[in-house]
């Protein structure tokens, strides 16, 4: 079983990411959970979503507290947040930074694999908002090898409809070209 | 006939989900968290014209159970749900609905009681309603909530029972919590549930009846002993109804009472509700095969003796409540003891208002069993001193 912690901020659409994998997960014919932090949610504020996925039927209920796996929508959550909580030894980090920082993200996420990419260039790319999330999943599918980019393409068509949904493929795409590892 | 569907869904989702596919005639709701969704949901249902029911928009939770009372005594199919308060703000027409016989199905997404005001999970509110004479069915995972909201139509309807009943699911921990779900289609539940044939009472202009007139002295108890007995017929009923769904749709869930989870040849037995039930059986899977699980779905009725059965012979026994009756032992563990008081049967109370119980706090429940403890005064599972 995978664990997933995103972080991100109100309006990113941390919750909507872990709903994206959880269904992308059963389109890969896996089991999966998603869900909220179970708490007060106000736009802008600090937001945290999980998702599990395994090969099994998911029976444990609670939020998780050692994921496998942490991804982070927006850098500036690294100064009021602590991203990497409970993450495990060798755990991975898929962090949204401008390509001028990834070497401050790597030096100060040293412990771990991580993984970055400009996902809010590619959002306003592509869907012209700065709504990260999708872009992200797609960086996250390049550095885990979790689910397939198929799968995660299905889960956007059942997620959002039309043109929308197209638009946020094209983000998954290009976060999945373009995300690199820097440490 | 078309083919199950596989949709990932939250809780509240599959209690729409389920209500739309016993195409049920009557809502009436009032929205509060964590159920809103529920509403939500069936609105838009009924606005895409994917459920021909009547949705009566009401002021209160009063005013909701009251609507559908009145449209249950009608004879059409109805459904509510609600959580926290707005179930409190119930209780009073919850015995008005039993007393009537009426098959009314209700989903509760546990919740806490104010004060401190809490939106998160734990049982007080469905705990409260203990004897109120409904049928409380406690669900695991969102197929179960589907699964048995479909199953409440025919245990609620069937002629020995004609009781309410209240599909109980964890607020977040369930109802906000997206999973796989098998969707069975539509046809294959209308089937299943089949057509609603009233029976004792049916309001109609040409054929005028009185409902709930004055039952003084002289019948008031008759008519309380026949609750008790259909209530007594029910314990079959529920089993009779998750034998059949399971020969139609595939999933079972225990008896349809209670679950056993690796209770064969376990030292220990854990007692518990809900979605908790997933975690501790995660904990025997990963750590403590020598732990077994008895899933109380049905609390009311309560399946005593077959859990007084179970617990027999063991090294420690431990019920984990998620509610509390103040100044006394908690529910669960009190209606457990009553069906089993040779058996020295530890209490835990955790996870009130949210308190997330991890595998750790399950660990430490079975703890409390393992060194006898918690058997006059229930331990506080992760709770500060």
């Amino acid at each position: 079983m995978i664990e997933i912690r995103i972080h991100g901020r109100g309006g990113q659409g941390a919750v909507t990411a872990a709903e994206i994998l959880a269904i992308a997960a059963k389109e890969d014919g896996k089991y999966s959970q998603a869900f909220p932090f179970f708490g007060v949610e106000r736009r802008g504020a600090p937001v945290t979503a999980f998702a599990r996925i395994s090969d099994e039927f998911i029976k444990v209920r609670c939020q998780i507290y050692e994921p496998d796996h942490v991804i982070v929508l927006d850098p500036s959550l690294m100064s009021v947040v602590d991203v990497t909580e409970g993450l495990r030894e060798d755990g991975l980090v898929v962090i949204n930074a401008q390509e001028g920082n990834w070497d401050d993200v790597s030096e100060e996420l040293e412990d771990y694999e991580v993984y970055a990419v400009d996902a809010t260039e590619i959002a306003l790319d592509e869907l012209g908002v700065p709504i990260v999330n999708t872009a992200m999943v797609g960086a996250y599918l390049r550095a885990s090898g979790v689910l397939s980019l198929e799968a995660v393409e299905e889960a956007i068509r059942v997620r959002f409809s039309g043109q929308v949904a197209e638009k946020n493929i094209r983000a998954v795409r290009r976060a999945y070209e373009e995300v690199e590892r820097v440490g | 006939m078309s083919e199950s569907e596989v949709r990932v869904i939250n809780g509240n989702y599959a209690a729409a989900e389920a209500v739309r596919l016993v195409d049920v005639d009557v809502i009436a709701a009032y929205p509060i968290t964590p159920q809103t969704p529920v509403v939500e949901y069936l609105s838009e249902f009924i606005a895409n014209g994917e459920l021909d029911a009547e949705f009566i928009h009401v002021e209160s939770e009063h005013s909701a159970i009251s609507a559908v009372i009145g449209a249950s005594a009608t004879g059409v199919r109805v459904f509510t749900a609600t959580a926290s308060q707005g179930l409190a703000l119930m209780h009073e027409v919850l015995f008005i609905a039993s007393g009537m016989r009426l098959p009314i199905v209700m989903a509760v997404a546990n919740r806490a009681l104010s004060a401190p005001i809490n939106i998160w999970c734990d049982h007080s509110d469905a705990m409260a309603q203990r004897d109120a004479c409904w049928i409380q069915l406690y669900c695991e995972s969102n197929q179960e909530i589907l699964d048995t909201i479909i199953q409440a139509y025919r245990i609620a309807e069937h002629e020995d029972v004609l009781l309410p009943v209240m599909v109980c699911f964890d607020g977040f921990t369930l109802s906000h919590t997206l999973e796989p779900v098998e969707i069975p289609p539509k046809e294959k539940v209308q089937e299943f549930v089949g057509e609603f044939e009233p029976t004792h009472c049916r309001l109609d202009p040409e054929e005028p009846m009185t409902l709930g007139p004055v039952g003084g002295p002289d019948c008031y108890m008759e008519f309380k002993k026949m609750q008790d007995e259909a209530m007594k017929e029910a314990e079959r009923v529920i089993g009779e109804v998750n034998r059949e769904f399971a020969d139609e749709f595939g999933r079972s869930y225990g008896n349809g009472l209670v679950e056993e989870y690796n209770t064969e040849d376990a030292d220990y037995i854990v007692i518990a509700m809900g979605s908790v039930c997933g975690t501790v059986k995660h904990v025997i899977d990963e750590e403590r095969p020598d732990v077994g699980l008895i899933r109380v779905k049905s609390y009311r009725p309560f399946p005593g003796e077959q859990i007084a059965e179970i617990i027999q012979d063991r090294e420690g026994v431990v019920t984990i409540d998620r509610a509390h009756s103040y100044g006394a032992m908690p529910p669960l563990w009190t209606d457990v003891k009553a069906h089993a008081p040779d058996v020295e049967i530890s209490s835990t109370i955790a996870g009130l208002g949210g308190r997330d119980i991890r595998p750790e706090d399950v660990l430490k429940a079975i703890e409390v069993a393992e060194k006898g403890k918690g058997t006059d005064e229930p331990v506080w599972i992760n709770v500060n001193a």
